[in-house]
């Protein structure tokens, strides 16, 4: 069992958690994953690194209630345990230095990008950071990635806070040579940013959220085309060059499971009235 | 015994075939008391038994079943331990017609004896009656040694290396332990009490069995040398699924057989949505390969309601791998072979979504390099499989993160880790390695062996260390 240390919620249906997980927490790095089992009966679920605690031994992630893990997880208080956590999974995201690198997060993954923004400030690049949030109040870890920026924008879905869309980083990118960028975010993100930098042959690294079952490289769920290639995200991933990545496959993939999803979603909604999506 | 009678095996009652089909429970329901003595009575208990020779752990045959016919049936399950620390699972699983039954000398002239379903017998009724843990306490603790894998292999050495005296640390990377026999042999084979009792049996024995931590992730293995550890053995299998490389295998619908069996045994998709993980099944399922692989992935495709299930396999029906009796209860539950067939193509609809598959017929051609005739496409002979779902059994190679992660492990071309095969001693000191992983995709029971061996290696190289210092 692993206990929920600290709990909180970031936005509307977004929490962090932090997870008692001493042996974990040493040996994690930005961009690797966790994978969680709520109970007995519960699925495997991925949730990305969002920082760890050394001192206190702690690992935490920040999840979107969004489905019925992550939903049951949200209900769950500090102090009550989960059966299962495994970890660090996948490999550690770039962190080197470049020199200028862009970063760009979406929604709850900018807990995770944090993680890695606070690396690669560390290892002297200067960091030009965009997060996005549909609206003004779903923004995440805006005040922290601010604080590790060298530049910041902020953009909204709806446009009630700084730039509508992320079309404006068309002439952050004109205006700048970048060396390096990365993005996280839901797989619509991670395809537009890499539209936007494709013109500029700009490697742009992409955490994909494919699905998995046992991130280990046994079940090849999580299959994804990289450069024409067939590869696992769990063993060869998370992160990859977006420009070599085949969006629209992994869209379809990631679909497989909606309709089963969904069911799973509204039994929980209705045994338990569980969260409302924002 | 009349000579006639002799002849013929007691027949092990099994589930009826229109309720099994619905259902994930066991199939075949074993021996009750009668039907094992009859059975044991027609062994001629050899002198010197050749069925003895056909087991890979050497089993002591005749042995346990002369404990058998006296009743004595705990002291028939210890005996068989003496040997083989999984009879419950082996007696199940075993391709027994390849191993210790093709061997007994009644195979000449009639049924040899089912030793299989004894050995069944014996364990079953240990299990109900409770498993007796042997006193280890007086043991002198001597190395401390991490296993691993939890497979067959991993839980050989790690029962035979405590026994010996060692401290055992077992790391799995799931949160299950047991391996293939967790996740892969579906619940109407290989209960999953039974194999969770045999995980419990050695947790009593005073391993420690560390689940979720995945080997080369969280420690590699110098590290876990650095932490104290005298000796490793690596028994992490042979669980990355092949792929035939073909167009269209990325569409959804399209599955790994370990991917689907994953699901549906591990995460017991059979009953979502009371547990959590999904499995979706359609109505037309083509099952791509000849193994137990394929033969279990039909057989639970059936029992979450396809309505139609192919076995699709490139050569016929003489070469199919999987042990006969599962390929006969896949038959009769109405699964459909389609032999010397393979698919070159799978075609998608609009969505994404698989919903037929191009195949080419085959003929026999000349033998190749494992002695089997080759099979070789007939030109022009395409034709198309009107499918909703395929799921993809053609092999297995081991699991690469541990090779990718260990400087010294030297491997073969395939992927499998190269060993002292009388000792299980790899390439790199004190580590040792044995089961799937060496071997490639091979049998519970040979896992088993090399786990024997190697534990053995392990512990004259931490006595010898030991000894020196
Ligand atoms: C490597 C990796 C890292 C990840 N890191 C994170 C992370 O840090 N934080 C995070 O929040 N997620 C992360 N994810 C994604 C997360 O694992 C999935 O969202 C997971 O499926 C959630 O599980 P669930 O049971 O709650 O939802 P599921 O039931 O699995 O639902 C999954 C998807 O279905 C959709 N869905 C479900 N129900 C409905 C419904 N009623 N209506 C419409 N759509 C629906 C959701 O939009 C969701 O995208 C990561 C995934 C991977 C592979
Ligand atoms: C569907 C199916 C049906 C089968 N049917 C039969 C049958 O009827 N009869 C028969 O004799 N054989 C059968 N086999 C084959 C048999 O199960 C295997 O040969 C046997 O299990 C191999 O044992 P093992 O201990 O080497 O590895 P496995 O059983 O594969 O166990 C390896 C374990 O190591 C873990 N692991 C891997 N990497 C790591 C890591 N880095 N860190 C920590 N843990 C790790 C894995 O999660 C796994 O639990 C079948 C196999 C399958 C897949
Ligand atoms: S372990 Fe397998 S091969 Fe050996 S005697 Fe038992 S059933 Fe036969
Ligand atoms: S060879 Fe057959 S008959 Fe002889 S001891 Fe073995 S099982 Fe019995
Ligand atoms: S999640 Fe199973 S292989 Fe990647």
């Amino acid at each position: 069992m692993y206990e929920i240390v600290t709990k909180k919620e970031l936005a509307p249906n977004i929490y962090l958690i932090e997870l008692d997980a001493a042996d974990i927490a040493k040996k994690s790095n930005p961009g690797q994953f966790v994978i969680i089992r709520l109970d007995e009966k519960g699925e495997r679920v991925p949730l990305t690194i969002a920082g760890v605690d050394l001192n206190k031994g702690t690992v935490s992630t920040a999840f979107h209630a969004v489905g019925r893990t992550t939903k049951k997880l949200a209900k769950m208080k500090a102090g009550d345990s989960i059966t299962d956590l495994s970890g660090p999974l996948g490999n550690p995201a770039e962190v080197g230095k470049f020199g200028q690198v862009l970063l760009v997060g979406g929604g709850v993954w900018c807990a995770p990008l944090h993680y890695v923004a606070e690396a690669l400030r560390k290892n002297g690049n200067k960091l030009y950071i965009a997060v996005a949030g549909r609206t003004r109040n779903d923004m995440v870890y805006e005040n922290e990635l601010k604080a590790v920026a060298d530049q910041f924008f902020v953009a909204t879905d709806d446009g009630s806070k700084g730039n509508q869309g992320l079309d404006f980083l068309a002439d952050v990118l004109k205006a700048q040579k970048f060396d390096h960028a990365v993005v996280m975010g839901p797989v619509s993100t991670l395809k537009k940013v890499v539209e936007l930098t494709r013109p500029y042959g700009l490697k742009t690294m992409v955490t994909l959220a494919s699905l998995m079952v046992d991130g280990t490289g046994m079940c090849g769920a999580c299959r994804v085309t990289v450069a024409g290639e067939t590869k696992f995200a769990c063993m060869d991933g998370p992160e990859f060059n977006g420009l070599d990545v085949d969006f629209d496959e992994l869209i379809s993939r990631q679909r497989v499971y909606l309709p089963e999803e969904r069911m799973a979603s509204m039994i929980y909604d209705k045994l338990e009235g569980g969260v409302k999506r924002g | 015994m009349d000579k006639e009678k002799r002849k013929h095996a007691i027949e092990m009652d099994k589930q009826d075939i229109q309720e099994r089909i619905h259902n994930f429970y066991e199939v075949a329901l074993g021996y009750d008391e009668e039907q094992a003595l009859a059975e044991a009575e027609r062994c001629l208990q050899c002198p010197n038994p050749r069925c003895v020779q056909g087991c890979p752990v050497e089993v002591p045959i005749p042995d346990f079943i002369k404990l058998i016919k006296d009743k004595d049936y705990m002291a028939a399950s210890l005996k068989i331990k003496e040997k083989n620390s999984l009879p419950a699972v082996c007696g199940r699983v075993c391709p027994q017609e390849n191993q210790c039954q093709k061997m007994c000398v009644l195979g000449k002239m009639g049924d040899p004896i089912s030793i299989g379903r004894l050995e069944r017998f014996a364990s079953d009724y240990e299990l109900k009656k409770g498993v007796t843990v042997p006193d280890l306490e007086s043991a002198a603790v001597t190395g401390k040694v991490a296993i691993v894998g939890s497979g067959p292999a991993g839980l050989t050495v790690a029962a035979d290396l405590v026994k010996l005296g060692h401290e055992v640390v077992m790391f799995e990377s799931l949160h299950l332990a047991g391996g293939v026999l967790m996740y892969g042999i579906p619940e109407f084979r290989l209960p999953k009490e039974i194999v969770q009792a045999e995980v419990n049996y050695i947790k009593k024995l005073g391993v420690d069995v560390k689940t979720n931590y995945t080997i080369g992730r969280i420690y590699t293995i110098d590290e876990l040398f650095a932490n104290g550890f005298d000796a490793i053995f690596v028994g992490s299998g042979a669980g990355l699924p092949r792929f035939m490389g073909i167009e269209g295998e990325n569409l959804g619908g399209v599955y790994s057989a370990n991917e689907f069996l994953i699901r549906v045994n591990l995460m017991k998709g059979y009953l979502f949505p009371e547990y959590d993980t999904p499995i979706r099944i359609g109505k037309k399922v083509a099952v791509i390969g000849g193994g137990n692989v394929a033969m279990d992935s039909a057989r639970c495709s059936l029992r979450l309601g396809a309505e139609e299930v192919y076995i699709v396999y490139r050569r016929s029906r003489e070469e199919l791998p999987a042990r006969a009796e599962e390929a006969e209860n896949a038959e009769e539950e109405g699964i459909i072979f389609r032999l010397l067939n393979n698919p070159t193509k799978l075609i998608g609809d609009e969505s994404g979504w698989v919903k037929g598959m191009e195949c080419i017929k085959m003929e026999l051609g000349e033998p190749d390099a494992s002695g089997r005739r080759r099979p070789v496409p007939i030109k022009g002979s395409e034709f198309l499989m009107d499918v909703d779902t395929v799921i993809v059994a053609i092999g297995q190679t081991p699991n690469p993160l541990i090779q990718r992660t260990t400087e010294g492990l030297e491997t073969t071309r395939y992927g499998t880790i190269i060993v002292n095969e009388e000792t299980g001693a790899s390439t790199k000191e004190a580590v040792y390695a044995g089961g799937d992983v060496v071997s490639g995709a091979a049998t519970v029971i040979s896992a088993m062996g090399a786990g024997k061996t190697a534990a053995l290696g392990i512990h004259d190289y931490i006595q010898k260390k030991k000894g020196s210092k």
